[in-house]
């Protein structure tokens, strides 16, 4: 495990922060290195091997956005983890790092507890990127590029477990009405932006979105050990960001906007859909419908993410949650008990 | 100054100690830069200055001197010394009080 004595950069040009910083990682046992400006930082990643850099955006020279550009035209640095740490205000900085391929953002001063779990989990991301990298070039030297030389791309679904998650922005059509169409582009690409991110952060894949809705399954194509954890992590994160969406929006003197989220799991039948020219992967059946149904029930019972029994069960008490009751949901033949993720669950 | 005190928690009491002397000596320099951009009509050099003065007050918890270090960074460049001479006044305040803290 990388998490203990892993190298780090911190790239700061500002003295105290970067004292501080270098002394924070290093009582969490790392070692530590740090430039004062964007070209040093380039260098020094160049020059030697390191695990993760935190990286500041107001830096002379060149700054984080200009350092965040330079490393994905450059294979060998493309794949570090890269920790924003910034005062800048507004989230469309936020949201610019993570376009640039930034892992996280943390805004200054920074919480050593949080620090601390954003470079473990960075880390450990780093850790299972690298091992599917050498897993699917494996695969795609036998069998895979064997079954497409043999097979070609085929039509058609199969059966499998996997936990199938629904969201939309609440009063959506009521927040269009109030506000000019350019406006509510923007708002829709920030949000997808945040969503994707949170998404695909705990290894989840988008394949639907409609309006401000959007449909996600975590567990297929590529197998995941826990999918109905990973799913609602990714929806406790999705809520997290969306707060802090707001709270930006409500400092502009915007109306903050609300999600609901529902995740059922259970068997799909799971494929590619479409024609030979366009094609699809999605999934159907009962256990997608109901997680689009429990998402439609997020608004009568007034919480931010609603589960079924089979998500609940495969949580154990790892995630603290509310029992509603059963609900009768339409084309569903029995009850179905309800769960919510208790807000305190939110970190 | 509850944020002092996490940090001398989480950061040790004598590393906190050398960590305002370091800011005791930066900010200065800080406050100098945001004339010197000033009288040279350096939008950049001003906005970067009061950028990394509100940052390092919010690690201290000097949390006034933090707030007007933000309103000039998010103000932008004014030919007006006013604010400057302000901002200048309260970090003299802030760092009497963090001299003091680290006195214990």
């Amino acid at each position: 495990m990388a998490e203990r004595g892993a190298r780090l950069l911190v790239a700061d040009d500002n003295k105290v922060n970067r004292l501080l910083l270098t002394r924070s990682l290093e009582l969490q046992g790392h070692v530590v290195a740090s430039a004062e400006n964007g070209v040093v930082a380039l260098q020094m990643l160049r020059a030697e091997a390191f695990d993760l850099m935190l990286l500041d955006m107001e830096m002379p020279e060149l700054d984080g956005f200009g350092v965040l550009e330079q490393m994905a035209l450059d294979g060998k640095l493309r794949d570090l983890p890269v920790i924003v740490t910034s005062s800048l205000e507004g989230v469309a900085h936020v949201v610019r790092c993570l376009e640039l391929g930034a892992d996280d953002f943390l805004r200054k001063p920074v919480n050593p507890v949080l620090l601390k779990a954003r470079i473990n989990s960075s880390l450990e991301k780093k850790r299972l990127r690298d091992q599917q990298k050498a897993l699917v070039a494996r695969f795609a030297t036998s069998e895979v590029a064997e079954d497409l030389q043999q097979s070609g791309f085929a039509l058609g679904g199969r059966r499998l477990q996997c936990t199938v998650m629904f969201s939309d922005i609440r009063g959506f059509t009521s927040l269009c009405e109030k506000q000019p169409p350019e406006e509510t582009i923007e708002l829709l690409n920030t949000y997808y932006t945040l969503m994707f991110d949170a998404i695909s952060g705990h290894g989840g894949v988008v394949n639907q979105m409609i309006g401000d809705g959007l449909m996600a399954i975590f567990g297929a194509p590529l197998p995941l050990s826990e999918p109905e954890l990973a799913a609602v992590r990714a929806a406790l994160d999705m809520q997290e960001m969306i707060e802090m969406f707001n709270h930006e929006r409500v400092a502009m003197e915007k109306e903050p906007i609300r999600i609901g989220i529902g995740i059922a799991s259970g068997e799909v039948v799971a494929g590619y859909t479409g024609t030979q020219q366009r094609a699809t992967y999605t999934c159907i059946g009962d256990t997608v419908n109901l997680a689009a149904r429990l998402e439609a029930h997020t608004k009568l019972a007034q919480r931010g993410i609603l589960l079924d029994g089979e998500t609940q069960a495969a949580l154990g008490d790892r995630v603290p949650v509310e029992a509603m009751g059963e609900v009768q949901f339409k084309g569903k033949g029995a009850r179905v008990p309800v769960f919510a993720v208790r807000a305190q669950a939110q970190r | 100054m509850a944020v002092f005190a996490e940090l001398q928690d989480a950061a040790g009491a004598e590393f906190v100690a050398e960590l305002v002397g370091t800011f005791l000596e930066e900010a200065p320099v800080m406050l100098a830069e945001m004339r010197t951009a000033q009288a040279a009509a350096s939008a950049d050099g001003f906005r970067r200055a009061a950028h990394s003065l509100k940052s390092n007050s919010n690690t201290f918890g000097a949390t006034r001197l933090g707030e007007m270090a933000r309103d000039i960074e998010l103000g932008g460049l004014v030919a007006d010394v006013a604010p400057v001479d302000a901002l200048e006044a309260e970090y003299q305040r802030a760092a009497a009080a963090l001299r003091e803290l680290i006195r214990g």
